[in-house]
């Protein structure tokens, strides 16, 4: 029963609704269908599915609220979760931080976030795909481990003060790393999608393969300060964290204000506003773009619109809690859920074309905050690190740790990329001086 | 953490009684092989946890979560086969079963070597308990709340501009059994307590954050009634605390707000070769993450690959005979120690838990591995560290315990830092990275102060270092004796596709590494 139509779900809620005897009543339902294969050495090592929904109820009584959740939708556990939740409810503290709940919303429409090609995935499905991607390895005698995760899913929500959303949504994520037998060569490609009508693991693990092929026979080189021409999956990542995720995770209002952001201003305050990195750098969210689309609403319903967030470098808005909006008086603003970075035409190829003497990342690991004061992050380069010199790449390269972060990337901006969709956002390739490598690495 | 939301007295409830489950164990067990499983097991499990998050003066959220459903696991044709389901019948245990025969028959089609499992004895019915003193779930929340409130209070009185303090518990009641003839009924606590201190100068715009020095650990609410004979003095100059068995959290918010107001001058760390002594609440996620992970077998054999990563302590390497420390480095892994995250009586593919070494005074001896993986390394039977962090995910090879053993000789803190002419002590988790086959890292720290001429000389900042693994552990100078020893663990550490945590704890007493590379993390934004 996984994915409910809007009319299913809204006649639980309203079921839900009617059994509230509290101050205000909110009530969110989440339903997935999904699956996953996992390969490892040319082999399909696990697969799994899971199918599930899940209504949560939030109670308020004044400025105490509480929440309770089921998973069975008959009317006597609908009611027993309701009153579980205005139990809890009267037990807990008042929150000096408590919001009335919103009335009617009036949210954009973006029905492409769904797609009945991948919400119609099969088991087969999934297994022919990686079946391609191993059997390409196989033909290539390289070893490869990936994994295909796909998903079909709903929100519903409704509250007592008429508040009514739906949504469905699908997604399609591959990842694979592909090895050359003697471990001395790696290269990484990931894809995701909405509607899986492009979608060919085998095409992406040529990409990944090749790369594994050309990193074999790394040279060292000096650590130091490089030109680097960063691909997208060295920007942003659906299973790590990444420079450019970890940069819009920070634009959060309160920690400036409270002083502990980069975003904080000297005396009090924060840097909106202010130009802080280069001005061909836009970043905005728009849960309506087709080639990501997104929840039209957040997870307290609010609506999700398009919104920037840097603008030719300057910082246009910092997203709140409504909590914090009202305290300070700015727009209420959620968090979004994927960006959009604003590029160019040029693919990675030609930015290699248009590069005297740089590295080639294809991908940056185990990313983790140094310095909160200056976003400094460390990490490594993986599978696939190329030395490039007069627009072509000449050796591959042994991999580097860096010490960056991404507000100075961000102002050593040499060119910008086409985007494309990687886990949720475009984003395009960039190309970046001076980029601060600390050490070498071994590994491969 | 997840499950689903409960009043905070549900999790107190009891479950199903072990006839039951064993009862709806054997119609899974049955039902899989009548479909064609040479092996099975099911694990039937309820997962609950509550967490508290508090800041300042107030509560922020309680959640209290229960995950209740079964796994089963199966060989089928070769292959191995899984499905769960959160419909705990006959019907539904029967069905799963199936589902996980298919699903192994299917993937049997690309199987390139059939699984081949170690031989692993039945125990019969068994049972295993966390020996905890008091059950952390049967604490009233508003007495936990107001713990962490009091800390934060300590804290903010102590000169923190703001505090962020949390209380996480686990408690995994899992009934397994197999075609083996085990029917294993645990019972498994997990408790951790944290915080996170910030001090800000407006007029600058600097701040900076001091985290506890807690441990997660395999206990319950006792880990926070402090004993003074679980105090261990930090080095003469600090004013540090370790902490063994139990945790004074209002004396480490305290410290915390004092350490963070003293990081915003103190002295910027001048980029060189220094020789480190290192906490074990430091060092532990040290060997966690250069000596727990690289010797995972399913890392080396290149299972993670495409997640985590593999490891340069391949078994080519391991025949070369390179030393991965100094004599000085012994490392045991163990799924026994009391208090630790890693305790437990059997394993998630009912094989009972032991100790073995890893590494004997620098020489690798050993790798983790589980019951499909024995037979890779000439062995003939599992380690006992196979773990799944719900019902509905699969188990696997998962970290144990990875201790590093304390020296025999007597040395103590003060002792060991007396004989240090320029050096960094270093205390608490800060930022770690390490690259996807474990060679090179670079960890931070929570506090971080100056060794010179044998004396602790003043807090320093922007410290990070960074090393190749085996030259580190070859750097090993000296490990304090066993009155210096401590637990200290990960309690989310992530690692698969579907990603799963586990939890794992590693002991170490202080130990001193000789001329490592420190880096200064401070940058200046225009």
């Amino acid at each position: 029963m996984a994915i409910l139509s809007q009319t299913e779900a809204q006649d639980i809620l309203k079921k839900v609704i009617s059994f509230s005897t509290a101050d205000e009543c909110d009530a969110t339902l989440n339903g997935s269908l999904e699956g996953n294969v996992r390969s490892a050495r040319n082999s399909i090592s696990t697969a799994g599915a899971v199918d599930n929904v899940s209504l949560a109820v939030t109670s308020y009584f004044g400025k105490r609220s509480g929440t309770a959740t089921c998973n069975q939708f008959d009317e006597a556990t609908l009611r027993r979760c309701v009153q579980r939740a205005e139990e809890i409810a009267r037990l807990a503290p008042e929150s000096p931080e408590y919001m009335p709940l919103l009335g009617p919303q009036t949210y954009l429409s973006s029905p492409q976030s769904f797609a009945a090609s991948t919400a119609g995935i099969t088991p087969d499905y999934r297994a022919s795909q990686m079946a391609a991607s191993m059997q390409y390895c196989d033909q290539k005698k390289l070893s490869s481990a990936g994994f295909l995760n796909d998903q079909a899913g709903f929100v519903a929500k409704r509250n007592s003060k008429g508040l009514e959303a739906y949504q469905r949504t699908t997604n399609l994520d591959f990842s694979i790393t592909v090895r050359t037998l003697d471990g001395m060569g790696s290269g990484y490609a990931a894809t995701d999608f909405t509607d899986i009508k492009n979608f060919d693991a085998a095409r992406l693990t040529a990409v990944a393969a090749s790369k594994a092929s050309s990193s074999v026979g790394a040279k060292a080189i000096e650590p130091g300060k490089y030109t680097v021409i960063l691909e997208p999956n060295a920007l942003v990542s659906g299973s790590d964290a990444s420079l450019l995720g970890a940069l819009m995770r920070s634009f959060d209002a309160r920690s400036a204000d409270e002083g502990r952001s980069f975003l904080s201003k000297k005396g009090g305050g924060n840097r909106k506003g202010e130009k802080l990195f280069d001005e061909r750098v836009t970043i905005y969210s728009d849960p309506t773009n087709a080639e990501v689309p997104d929840l039209t609403f957040s997870g307290d319903g609010r609506p999700q619109q398009r919104t920037t967030w840097i603008e030719k470098g300057v910082v246009k808005n910092l997203y709140a809690s409504r909590y914090w909006a009202e305290k300070t008086g700015v727009p209420s603003l959620p968090g979004p859920g994927g960006f959009i970075m604003e590029g160019g035409t040029q693919s990675t190829a030609d930015l290699i074309k248009g590069t005297a003497k740089g590295i080639l990342v294809t991908r940056l690991w185990y990313i983790r905050p140094v310095d909160p004061q200056t976003l400094l992050f460390t990490g490594l380069t993986r599978d696939g690190t190329f030395y490039i010199e007069n627009g072509a790449i000449k050796f591959p390269v042994k991999n580097f740790r860096f010490n960056e972060s991404p507000i100075i990337m961000l102002n050593n901006l040499e060119a910008i990329g086409r985007p494309v969709r990687l886990a949720g956002n475009l984003v395009p390739p960039l190309k970046i001086r001076d980029f601060t490598f600390t050490s070498l690495s071994d590994a491969v | 953490m997840g499950g689903t939301l409960v009043d905070p007295a549900r999790l107190l409830e009891p479950g199903l009684d072990v006839a039951q489950k064993k009862r709806l164990a054997d119609v899974a067990l049955n039902a899989a092989k009548s479909a064609g499983a040479s092996y099975a097991d099911v694990r039937i499990g309820r997962y609950l946890n509550q967490s508290i998050f508090t800041r300042e003066k107030q509560v922020q959220n309680i959640a209290s979560g229960e995950s209740f459903g079964a796994g089963v696991r199966v060989i089928a044709s070769g292959s191995w086969g899984f499905a769960a389901t959160n419909n705990v019948s006959e019907a539904g245990l029967a069905q799963a079963a199936r589902l996980a025969v298919a699903m192994a028959k299917a993937n049997a089609k690309t199987q390139k070597e059939p699984v081949n499992l170690a031989a692993q004895q039945g125990y019969g019915q068994v049972s295993w308990k966390t020996p905890i003193k008091q059950n952390a779930f049967e604490v009233p929340v508003a007495q936990k709340a107001e713990l962490l409130l009091a800390a934060n209070a300590a804290a903010l009185a102590n000169g923190a501009n703001f505090v962020n303090s949390s209380l996480f518990q686990i408690n995994e009641q899992k009934y397994f059994a197999s075609t083996d003839g085990s029917y294993i009924d645990q019972d498994v606590h997990r408790i951790w307590p944290t915080f996170s201190v910030t001090a800000i100068d407006r007029a600058s715009g600097k701040f900076k954050t001091r985290d506890a020095l807690s441990s997660p650990m395999g206990l319950g609410y006792e880990y926070l009634s402090p004993q003074a004979a679980d105090k261990v003095a930090g080095p003469s100059g600090t004013g540090l605390v370790g902490y063994r068995n139990s945790y004074d959290i209002l004396e480490d918010a305290a410290l915390a707000a004092r350490q963070a107001k003293a990081k915003l001058t103190a002295t910027s760390v001048l980029a060189g070769k220094y020789d480190l002594v290192l906490d074990p609440n430091h060092l532990g996620l040290t060997i966690h993450e250069s000596i727990g992970h690289p010797l995972e077998l399913d890392r080396v054999l290149g299972y993670e690959a495409n997640y985590a990563g593999t490891s340069f302590a391949t078994l080519e390497w391991r025949k070369k005979n390179i030393p991965y420390g100094s004599k000085n480095v012994t490392i045991v892994a163990d799924k026994l120690q009391p208090g630790s995250l890693g305790a437990v009586g059997y394993d998630d593919e009912g094989v009972k838990t032991k100790e073995w070494t890893l590494i004997d005074q620098g020489k690798l001896v050993d790798y983790e591995k589980i019951r499909d993986q024995a037979h890779i390394v000439g062995q003939k039977e599992s380690d006992g560290c196979c773990y799944a962090d719900s019902w509905g995910a699969v188990q696997f090879q998962r970290m144990p315990n990875v201790s590093l053993r304390p020296g025999t000789a007597k040395l103590s803190v003060d002792d060991l830092i007396s004989k240090v002419d320029k050096g960094i002590y270093i205390a608490g988790r800060g930022s770690y990275s390490i690259d996807q086959q474990r060679y090179n890292f670079q960890f931070g720290g929570q506090v971080f102060y100056a060794i010179e001429k044998g004396k602790i000389a003043g807090m320093l900042d922007d410290v990070a270092y960074q090393a190749n693994t085996q030259e580190f552990w070859n750097s090993c100078a000296a490990v304090c004796d066993q009155s210096d020893y401590r637990l200290f663990g990960s309690f989310f550490d992530g690692k698969g596709q579907p990603s799963q945590v586990s939890a794992v704890s590693h002991g170490s007493a202080t130990s001193r590494f000789n001329a490592v590379n420190v880096i200064n993390t401070g940058r200046k934004l225009g």
